[in-house]
């Protein structure tokens, strides 16, 4: 080999072995078939077909082959579900994470009925969006407990309007949203050992000290990637916005607008465009929250992770 | 900040109580939601009133005859099935792989698995079901199957990749050096020690797999649809959507299909440490 | 038990991504001999076990039992057991299990491996814990099965990494005694990987001492011991005073030299020169600690021998029939060894016996392994 003072008797196969690549990496062909067939393939065609537009589209909106991108941006109804997304996944993701770390903070300690409560809060995991939209439907209805509740207690006057609005999808992205945010953000603060909050109590921190300097530091990476995640569930909102929102108003969210095309209009190329506009502003959101967490502390969190 | 003891007393500062009002509201709400559900579904007539006049189960056999039920419930099984079992033969190897190896060109793998984790169903979904239609797969079990296998994959690879790091390789290596070829290596030492991440991973892609709303409904038609689907049609069919009774007690069957499930994978693992494997407070 | 004659390295290498981490080791081992690798954490002993286990493919190189060439084997063919630093025991499967493995996958009937097991778990005296998971056990007894598991295959060669690494320091003499029980009574064939220099002392016939990916010396314990070729290896062998120095003559093989910041500027001492050296040349001298006499200081000035060293006492700890003494002089602190306590912060002179004062080249690429031949 290269400047070596002996011969190289390997094989072949050693000298790849050598670089990594045995053949176990053969296990990983079945994974990589389904991702290109079922992903990458459907998604260039995808952006293929984004670029072939229908010939009413050409006309109405011109723009040659790329009329479906001058539709999606001088569309008013369509370009106006991006802000109407963004209104909705933006504060639910960060509501879900910020009220997720006092709860795991919480629940980080022992306590009789931790597993019980675990539970409960997993729960709505099991119900789904379409559950949760009938049961807010019933539950927060006009005839619902909650306002019933309201008008017997005399607070109200007039049942309020919590549902078939922004409210009601709300509601939607945080009951589905929150467990989901829990699990992560409990996950990464049981990752910290708890040694060294210990070591901060003997050097005399108190206990807003203790996780403003020692915890949030440590949590922060862990925050970031669970904004993100919990943001991808609640940007994609679909049957929530249809079933507890108000579909061609304040929730006319983009997957809305990209199923209509889809299913309503068969207009696949249009659809196809509104769809990967929708994973290219997720991207930005997703980009700018992972590129602050690259700033942030990436060392290791003192446990055994 | 005396107090020095782990099991320190609730009610040691306001922010504890702040969490845990938090927390019962809630509470209030999830339990109303589902508890509203099913007092819907058994009652008789329910409008303005705080509880229906008269209980029956009548809505059950109803929705049953009404939506097929028995052929969605079917469809619903037998696809979470297939999936499960297809993303846990693809996938555990894969992980296994990923866990064990480094090679070129390993990042831009682990990426292509991250992707569809990462992106709205929707943003892929359309251009799926796109190909799907042309290819005549359209409102078939197959489609079904297949789009339910794009975020599985990845899913069991994530979750799988920490439980077979924390394996140490030395313990192959210690099989080997008994005798042990590739093959008696993963079925008497990897397989045995996998069981659990296997099956923690196998339940919960059950789970995600009987929940997956929209990826499933852009491909599904009559015969392939699972039961969210299903409710979903059943909320948003023309003419104001079927009777809410009917819809509740179809929830209900889904929920109750759903907790079964979760009780189970929860008996197998501590969904706390799904994410990373990492040591618990000491506790249960 | 070992069924060969001769196992033979020849130019054995094993590359990374274009960095040797092992490169042109030649080693003959003969059959019932325990030969000790030993060098610190990356010098390529723990890859060098690796090749011959055939965990890690060689990129040099060829390794040959009895002139068969075994390097394109895979591990499970080769028949050597192995001993891992982390135990590396099967935790689903009890006590018996683990052991019984390796005797199942060869096929032999129930009966043989019952009685088989059984007499290797008494071996290592686990008798009364063969039914338990490994994960009852204490880290000795996890050794223990370890080695059980390796040996009762009756391996040919038993590889050994780091196996007391883990343990506590009162366990690790126990399992060092019993491995070296185990190895006279079955007469295994054992190449064993230390950082440890005691260990390796204690147990080997013969000894590797490993830097950077090769061989810096082999030798028997006593040879290394007496006559290290290098610093590096003197370091090894427990000369804990190793200090660079400037050559001033040298002359039928001994060597003047000058050590430099000393308190009084110039410091010399003679010693034996190892290797070529000259006039000016900068070397290392390695002295022992237990080598030096101290004496306190009376009047000052350099008395006979290989000169004198004077500095102010630091340090002193008691070791039970001796003390260790810590000697400050300008920058350095030399280490001694002296049965009666002086006082610290007190003037002592430092000698040594030129024949047990070795200079060194300070270059350590120029040193030529030597093959001992057994």
């Amino acid at each position: 080999m290269r400047g070596g003072r002996q011969r190289a008797t390997a094989s072949l196969r050693h000298r790849l072995a050598e670089r990594g690549v045995d053949p176990a990496l053969l296990l990983l062909v079945p994974g990589l078939v389904v991702a290109l067939a079922l992903f990458v393939y459907p998604f260039s065609y995808g952006i293929g077909l984004t670029i072939q537009p229908t010939a009413a589209m050409q006309e109405q909106w011109g723009g040659g082959i790329f009329a479906n991108y001058v539709a999606f941006f001088s569309d008013p109804f369509v370009f106006d579900s991006v802000g109407i997304t963004m209104r909705l996944a933006l504060p639910a993701a960060l509501f879900n994470v910020l009220a997720s770390v006092p709860v795991a903070m919480v629940l980080r300690h022992r306590f009789r009925g931790k597993r019980l409560l675990t539970s409960l809060l997993v729960l709505p995991i099991t119900l789904g969006t379409v559950l949760t939209a009938q049961g807010l439907l019933i539950f927060a209805g006009r005839q619902g407990w909650i306002n019933r509740t309201l008008l017997a207690s005399g607070l109200i006057e007039e049942p309020l309007r919590l549902v078939n609005n922004y409210l009601g999808v709300m509601f939607s992205l945080v009951i589905t949203g929150f467990p989901f945010a829990f699990l992560l953000i409990s996950s990464y603060l049981s990752g910290i050992d708890p040694s060294l909050e210990q070591a901060a109590k003997t050097l005399g921190a108190g206990w807003w000290q203790r996780f403003r300097r020692i915890v949030l530091p440590l949590l922060a990476p862990g925050l970031a990637t669970t904004f993100v995640l919990t943001f991808v569930l609640a940007f994609s909102v679909f049957p929530s916005a249809r079933l507890v929102g108000d579909a061609m108003g304040e929730t006319r969210v983009m997957s809305l607008m990209a199923f209509r095309a889809f299913g309503e209009q068969n207009d696949y190329a249009m659809a196809s465009t509104i769809a990967l506009m929708m994973g290219a502003v997720e991207l930005i959101v997703v980009v700018a929250v992972l590129g602050l967490r690259s700033l942030l502390y990436r060392g290791t969190t003192g446990g055994k992770g | 900040m005396a107090a020095s003891t782990l099991e320190r007393p609730l009610a040691a500062r306001p922010s504890t109580w702040f969490v845990w009002a938090g927390m019962t509201a809630f509470g209030v709400f999830l339990l109303g939601i589902l508890v509203a559900v099913v007092v819907d579904s058994f009652g008789r007539q329910w409008f303005d009133t705080w509880l229906p006049d008269g209980l029956t189960t009548e809505r059950y056999t109803e929705a049953w005859d009404r939506f097929a039920l028995g052929e969605v419930v079917g469809v619903t099984v037998g696809v979470a099935v297939l999936v499960v079992v297809i993303s846990i033969a693809v996938g555990v190897p894969a992980a296994y792989v990923l866990a064990r190896r480094d090679f070129p060109g390993k990042r831009a793998i682990m990426l292509l698995f991250l992707l569809p984790v990462l992106m709205p169903p929707i943003t892929y979904g359309i251009p799926l079901a796109t190909v799907m239609y042309s290819f005549g797969l359209g409102r078939t079990l197959t489609a079904v199957v297949l789009v339910n296998l794009v975020p599985s994959v990845p899913f069991v690879i994530l979750t799988m990749t920490p439980f077979i790091e924390q394996i140490n390789p030395a313990i192959e290596s210690a099989a080997r050096m008994c005798g042990a070829r590739t093959w008696q290596v993963f079925t008497r030492i990897l397989a045995p020690l996998l069981v659990p991440g296997i099956l923690a991973a196998a339940i919960l892609v059950l789970v995600r797999t009987v929940g997956l709303f929209e990826l499933t409904f852009l491909v599904s038609g009559p015969g392939s649809d699972t039961l969210v689907v299903a409710i979903y049609r059943g909320m948003t069919a023309a003419g104001g959507g079927e009777a809410r009774q009917l819809i509740s007690a179809m929830s209900v069957i889904y929920t109750a299909t759903m907790l079964v499930m979760l009780v189970v994978a929860l008996r197998f693992v501590n969904p706390t440490q799904l994410v990373a494997q990492v040591k618990e407070t000491r506790d249960d | 038990m070992s069924d060969f004659e001769s196992l033979e390295l020849w130019g054995v290498g094993r590359r990374f991504g274009g960095v040797d981490a092992l490169s042109g080791l030649n080693l003959t081992i003969r059959s019932g001999e325990f030969v000790a690798l030993l060098g610190p954490s990356g010098c390529g002993k723990s890859t060098a076990l690796n090749c011959l286990a055939g965990l890690l493919p060689l990129t040099h190189g060829e390794i040959r039992l009895d002139g068969r060439r075994i390097d394109t084997l895979p591990p499970e063919r080769r028949g050597f057991g192995m001993v891992f630093q982390s135990y590396a025991l099967f935790p689903h499967l009890s006590v018996e299990k683990n052991v019984a493995f390796g005797l199942q996958m060869q096929g032999l009937p129930r009966a043989e491996i019952d009685s088989r097991v059984r007499e290797a778990i008494a071996l290592v005296k686990l008798g009364e814990h063969a039914k338990k998971l490994p994960g009852q056990l204490s880290g000795g007894q996890q050794q223990r099965v370890a080695i059980a598991r390796a040996v009762v295959l009756e391996p040919s060669l038993v590889l050994m990494d780091e196996p007391l690494s883990n343990l506590d320091a009162k366990l690790r003499l126990d399992m060092r005694t019993e491995i070296r029980r185990l190895h006279q009574s079955l007469g295994l064939t054992t190449i064993y990987v230390t950082h440890d220099q005691e260990e390796a002392l204690s147990l080997a016939d013969r000894l590797v001492v490993m830097r950077e990916g090769r061989v810096q010396q082999v030798g028997t314990p006593d040879q290394l011991y007496e006559s290290p070729v290098s610093w590096y290896v003197a370091d090894f062998m427990g000369y804990r005073n190793i200090l660079p120095a400037t050559v001033v003559s040298v002359s039928g093989g001994e060597a003047v030299v000058e050590l430099p910041g000393t308190a009084d500027g110039g410091v010399r001492l003679t010693g034996r020169a190892v290797g070529a050296m000259g006039a000016g040349d900068r070397v290392r001298v390695a002295i022992r600690p237990e080598d030096f006499a101290v004496a306190s200081t009376a009047g000052g000035g350099s008395t006979g021998g290989a000169g004198s060293i004077t500095g102010a006492v630091s340090v002193v700890e008691y070791h039970g029939r001796e003390h260790a003494v810590g000697v400050q002089t300008g920058d350095t602190m030399l280490h001694a060894r002296t049965t009666t306590a002086p006082d610290v912060g007190g003037a002592v002179t430092l000698t040594a016996p030129v024949e047990r004062v070795l200079v060194f080249p300070e270059s350590l690429d120029a040193v030529v392994p030597q093959e001992v031949a057994a």
